[in-house]
């Protein structure tokens, strides 16, 4: 398989003295679904925000798709971005739109300045935009406003605008933080079945390692900005996990059970 | 310590009541009010005012008129504070911290709006009558700068407020500046900012009034062509559709506010 994503030596300084990553290094192939573990604030979510630039990387060169994105102007960042799908804890939804015009949000990046402001959609992406909330189960849902669903179903809504954006990866932070039991099962296993069966990438931010252990093809485990951990699942023993979470992981195995969150 | 500090801001307190006291005696002295005459005087003027400042049968002639500049100072009002508020927006938008472009043009925007909002009506209404005269520009630039300051402030604040979830989303999505404005700041501000601008079309039409008064037009002008005149029954009549006219104004709405909400 081919490698679609691939961080070289990446690091990310904040102000002056808050190093978040430090000589990242590690290449993604095509179709994987990857978990990125550790606890809060070994630098998880600036490491995704790097992937689509949302945050600058300080050095280091980062491959999308066989291009330098770190070297990448205005249009062309636009342009990755659409081919980029992403998942937020807090969904990130307009609340006071309907699901529909909250899906459809996943096309401005591929409109003109114009048909963007206007929200010009086509009828195919008015098509598209249903038939996906229908495999995600909200085809009740349209046209209500977001801020009448559960946590469950707004997290759906936001995988049906990263999907609607046609993208050859996702990026998903902590996207299960805020859902009870039921509802992660759900949302997981929609990831799952969109990366098995479109064979779209998935990478995900977690912080429940029973939950990473269960659905990834590989995990990252992530400490202090820098790379702790990186394999199968299978080889994540108990004294890696120690190492990923640090004197943390005791309290966890105390409090019983591999769950992290 | 803590008794201390109780004891201390008892002081303080003590302290600032003596000084508006000395401040009150002062400005008593200086401008040689007498007090006790100040207030004997409130029975009398009310005596006065009930044998005198009433509608009666002659000043309801007068209606159709008091109508028409009702009407023209509630159009000035309206129209002042929309096109304020476009303008309102558009500098709040660029100026804002979270949805601000930066540099030196948001550092502008919000001076421009400091200064505007330092500057009260009145003093707007005056300067303008030097280069406009007694007429209807004059009262609707001055209602307008006055808003435009007001406006840009409260909008500013409003949007700093608003949770950004939705801006990020949009901008990982590829979304430009401008749609991301359109498709997620405003829609999430937009109850706050149509509340905005129905309180600040309250507050002008009761401005209008005494603008009115000083640049000869609508409502205000007619009030004091009639009290001028000693026709106290029509200027009372005056004071009665004023009242009335934002007494509907106040409660139309209230209404619009509660079904946007
Ligand atoms: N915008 C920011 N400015 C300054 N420091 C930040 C910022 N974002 C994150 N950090 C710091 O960077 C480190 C990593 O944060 P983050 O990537 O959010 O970790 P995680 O997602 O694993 O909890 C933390 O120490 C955090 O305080
Ligand atoms: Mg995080």
């Amino acid at each position: 398989m081919t490698t679609l994503l691939e961080l070289k030596h990446v690091s990310k300084q904040y102000g002056s003295d808050t190093k978040a990553l430090s000589d990242i290094s590690f290449a993604v192939k095509e179709g994987e679904f990857v978990s990125i573990i550790g606890p809060s604030g070994a630098g998880k979510s600036t490491l995704l925000r790097c992937m689509n630039r949302m945050i600058e990387a300080s050095s280091g060169a980062i491959i999308f798709d066989n291009a330098d994105i770190t070297a990448f102007r205005k249009r062309e960042l636009k342009k990755l971005r659409t081919s980029i799908g992403m998942i937020f804890q807090h969904y990130n939804l307009v609340n006071r739109l309907s699901v529909i015009e909250n899906v459809l949000h996943g096309r401005l990046g591929y409109k003109s300045m114009l048909a963007g402001v206007l929200g010009i959609y086509t009828e195919e992406e008015k098509k598209k935009a249903h038939a996906i909330l229908g495999v995600l189960g909200l085809q009740e849902q349209i046209y209500k406003r977001c801020d009448q669903l559960s946590g469950g179903q707004k997290q759906r809504v936001g995988i049906a605008r990263a999907l609607v954006q046609n993208p050859k990866m996702l990026l998903c932070d902590e996207p299960i933080a805020s859902l009870d039991p039921n509802a992660s099962k759900v949302i997981m296993d929609h990831l799952a079945h969109i990366c098995s069966t479109m064979g779209i990438t998935v990478v995900v931010n977690l912080h429940q390692v029973d939950v990473a252990l269960s659905y990834s093809n590989r995990i990252i485990g992530v400490n202090k900005g820098t790379i702790v951990y990186d394999g199968t699942p299978a080889g994540l023993t108990k004294d890696r996990l120690r190492g990923i979470y640090g004197a943390e992981y005791d309290e966890l195995e105390g409090s019983g059970g591999r769950n992290a969150g | 310590m803590r008794g201390d500090f109780i004891v201390r801001k008892r002081v303080n307190s003590l302290l600032f009541c003596t000084l508006l006291l000395v401040a009150m005696l002062l400005a008593i002295v200086v401008t040689e009010y007498d007090a006790v005459k100040g207030f004997t005087s409130v029975p009398k003027a009310a005596e006065w005012a009930a044998s005198n400042f009433y509608p009666d049968e002659k000043s309801m002639k007068k209606l159709p008129e008091i109508f028409d500049k009702l009407t023209e100072t509630l159009l000035v009002s309206i129209a002042a504070t929309s096109l304020a508020a476009v303008a309102a927006l558009v500098f709040a938008i660029l100026g804002s911290r979270t949805t601000g472009i930066g540099g030196p043009f948001s550092v502008a925007s919000r001076w421009t709006a400091t200064v505007f909002r330092n500057i009260d009506v009145a003093a707007w209404s005056m300067i303008l009558l030097f280069s406009f005269g007694q007429n209807v520009l004059t009262g609707y630039l001055a209602l307008f700068f006055g808003s435009f300051g007001f406006l840009t402030r409260a909008f500013t604040e409003t949007i700093d407020e608003m949770s950004m979830g939705s801006v990020e989303a949009l901008r990982a999505a590829g979304a430009g500046y401008v749609s991301v404005v359109i498709h997620s700041v405003i829609p999430s501000c937009l109850p706050q900012l149509l509340s905005w601008i129905l309180f600040t079309i309250e507050t002008n039409i009761r401005q209008a009034t005494l603008i009115g008064i000083l640049t000869g037009t609508g409502i205000g002008f007619l009030f004091n062509l009639y009290y001028k005149s000693l026709n106290y029954a029509s200027a009372s009549l005056v004071v009665l559709a004023i009242v009335i006219a934002i007494m509907i104004i106040e409660s139309v709405s209230n209404y619009v506010r509660r079904v946007i909400m």
